[in-house]
């Protein structure tokens, strides 16, 4: 049914289609319009699950330790410094193998307090064993959280997953959505079947201690697993498109013009949408200019990325995060995987600093000029 | 030792390298004796004995246990000797003994 | 057509945002692809409020914050002592003010801007000074970016649950229409 709302509701949505049962959620801005949603969902009967008013977002995270080794499929929503007080648990589920499903609307940690978006938030937790996705749209929002389940509990990964949407700039935008039909949502993604359970009947023991002689083989098989996540992912997004008639890029990046382009912008979230903007624009003036969007953040598409490059001249990578006392995260990792390629790094819309067309318009003259290379776009 | 041989090698001891470390059979600290950590070995003295259940309560590897006669006694295989039972029972009817090893 | 911005002036609690929502679902029953988002700052009763709505026949990719809108709509003309509603605008665009005074009265020379007592009307109609959902009509009128179908298409959708508040405010875009179509 094509409809016109909000991005948070397109969150909610996403996860009452995939039939989620338990929601332990605490709300913290520009997250709270996800819970709230699902609170009126409960309510009116629209969806069988439970929601669990936690005490805080480490609880939040915790239960949904114990909600998935019900057997119950389970979602939950956070921002900034909620998400910071869930960062003790994070790398618990995943090193549980738990496919939780995690919207993270992303907002500046403090301090200064800052409730505005940036990616500080989800990136300082990439090495978490999180799959991390980054949308661009409301669309994207609900057709993501369904692919989140899909590709968490595929038997080769069994790895939680978080879907990063933008704080304000997406999570508060009202837009077009088309919301799939529940038919085939269940069709595209079966009831949750676990082997591993809570049952008094059958008592196993979950969480424990991986003294030094396994616990690198247990890293190496989480290692495995993210590895294994990359064709998954590229999967459920094949098979979401022929169902729905919708897919973002190959699942793990998304090109923009890219087919003849020399000069490129990457970037994850939102800014992507202004870059595709201000592409287009300077493609009508014969500039040969593309966007490369970074949807699957971890694992990191190492392949798809090293093609995209190929004929590229220059590249811009914008960061909305900085590793201080370092540079950009992204920045930094596509150095590494690129060699040859002449990169220029800029630090972007911190604390929800507005990237503008006229920011991108710099970058790509930067690109064209190969003068500037490194900036911080204030 | 080559590199190869050892990746992946994991001790006997070991969990089993399950999918998210879950251990599939129950109840396998009952394998686990220790017993043998042992300086001292508490021994209740059944004549004194009240049978007021503190040692029972205190005893943090839950190694004492009441038999079919309602005595209380002292599983030695998973009795670490911690002696907080010769501490905490109110009639002192538990001594200690140095283990003979 | 090209990409259409709209940028709402308001006080917090007067509904700002709502405007831009029920402007981007009447766009919406258009055909048309639409965002609606506020200005993300911390917002407080009686404070001054932004939202904005973009409106276009594709997809929408530009995600920035609007910053040259080619109409801006005027709740509370009291504003203007504080807020620029001018700002980043082009030559062409059209200032839409709530008021009884002439723009040149308003100090809006140089601008194509109309005035239009949307209070008065809310307040006949609707009994209380709702003027955001209002709005709406006269903007219809004079800008032809909605049509009045889609707006009362919208009005309903939005106030479903609010009994007969979606009629009464259906009524009064219907009287701004009127009043508005002489305006374009």
């Amino acid at each position: 049914m094509k409809t016109v709302i909000e991005a948070s509701e397109a969150v909610a949505l996403g996860a009452k289609l995939s039939r989620v049962k338990v929601c332990p959620m605490y709300p913290i801005t520009p997250s709270t319009h996800i819970p709230e949603r699902i609170s009126d969902y409960i309510f009116d009967g629209e969806m069988d699950a439970e929601m669990i008013h936690v005490e805080s977002e480490h609880s939040a995270a915790s239960a949904l330790i114990g909600s998935i080794l019900t057997g119950a499929r389970s979602f939950t929503a956070t921002s900034s410094n909620g998400f910071e007080l869930m960062y003790e648990i994070l790398p618990i589920l995943s090193g549980m193998r738990l496919p939780a499903v995690m919207a993270v609307a992303n907002r500046a940690v403090a301090g200064p307090i800052n409730i505005w978006n940036d990616h500080s938030d989800a990136v300082s937790a990439r090495d978490q064993g999180w799959v991390q996705f980054y949308v661009e749209s409301s669309q994207e929002c609900i057709d993501t959280i369904i692919q989140c389940y899909k590709i968490a509990e595929d038997k080769n990964v069994q790895m939680p997953v978080m879907m990063c949407l933008d704080g304000f700039s997406l999570t508060h935008v009202f837009e077009n959505v088309d919301i799939p039909e529940q038919k085939q949502v269940d069709s595209f993604l079966p009831p949750f079947k676990r082997e591993d359970i809570l049952d008094v009947k059958n008592p196993k023991t979950f969480g424990p201690i991986g003294l030094p002689d396994s616990f690198m083989n247990f890293k190496k098989q989480q290692q495995d697993a993210m590895i294994n996540a990359i064709d998954v992912i590229k999967k459920a997004n094949l098979d979401y498109k022929k169902l729905f008639g919708r897919g973002y890029g190959d699942g793990l990046i998304e090109l923009y013009k890219m087919d003849d382009a020399e000069y490129a912008i990457l970037a994850m979230g939102t800014i992507c949408g202004t870059a595709k903007a201000k592409a287009e624009e300077l493609r009508a003036k014969g500039k040969k200019v593309g966007v490369i969007r970074l949807r699957s953040y971890r694992p990191f598409p190492v392949e798809a990325l090293k093609k995209a490059f190929k004929k590229l001249t220059r590249l811009a990578v914008l960061d909305r995060h900085i590793s201080l006392g370092s540079d950009g995260p992204l920045f930094t990792e596509i150095n590494a995987i690129a060699p040859g390629l002449d990169v220029f790094g800029y630090i972007a819309g911190l604390g929800g600093r507005d990237v503008t067309l006229d920011h991108m318009e710099s970058v790509y003259l930067d690109l064209e000029t190969g003068k500037q290379k490194r900036e911080w776009l204030m | 030792m080559t590199r190869k041989e050892t990746v992946g090698d994991v001790a006997k001891e070991s969990i089993p390298l399950n999918t998210g470390a879950v251990i599939r059979t129950p109840g396998n600290t009952k394998k686990y004796h220790t017993g043998s950590w042992r300086t001292f070995r508490p021994v209740i003295d059944q004549k004194t004995c009240i049978k007021c259940g503190t040692c029972w309560r205190v005893c943090p590897d839950a190694a004492i246990y009441i038999d079919k006669d309602g005595k209380y006694r002292i599983n030695y295989d998973y009795c670490k000797g911690c002696l907080i039972c010769f501490r905490e029972c109110p009639v002192k009817a538990i001594s200690k003994e140095l283990e003979q090893k | 057509m090209v990409l259409k911005e709209v940028r709402f002036h308001g006080r917090g609690g007067q509904g700002a945002v709502t405007s831009s929502q029920v402007l981007a679902i009447a766009a919406f029953h258009d055909g048309k692809f639409t965002q609606a988002f506020p200005n993300f700052g911390v917002e407080r009763t009686g404070a001054p409020v932004e939202s904005y709505t973009r409106i276009d026949d594709k997809h929408i990719n530009v995600r920035s914050h609007v910053y040259s809108p080619a109409y801006v709509i005027v709740l509370d003309p009291s504003l203007m002592a504080n807020v620029d509603v001018t700002k980043g605008l082009k030559k062409d665009a059209l200032i839409i003010v709530n008021s009884n005074k002439t723009p040149s009265e308003l100090g809006l020379k140089g601008f194509d801007a109309k005035s239009i007592d949307i209070t008065k009307v809310a307040l006949e109609v609707i009994g209380k000074p709702f003027v955001n959902i209002a709005a709406l009509g006269a903007f219809a009128a004079m800008t032809g970016e909605v049509s009045i179908e889609a707006l009362n298409k919208a009005i309903d959708e939005r106030f479903a649950e609010k009994g007969k508040i979606a009629g009464l405010n259906k009524e009064a875009c219907r009287v701004l229409y009127e009043k508005a179509k002489g305006m374009k």
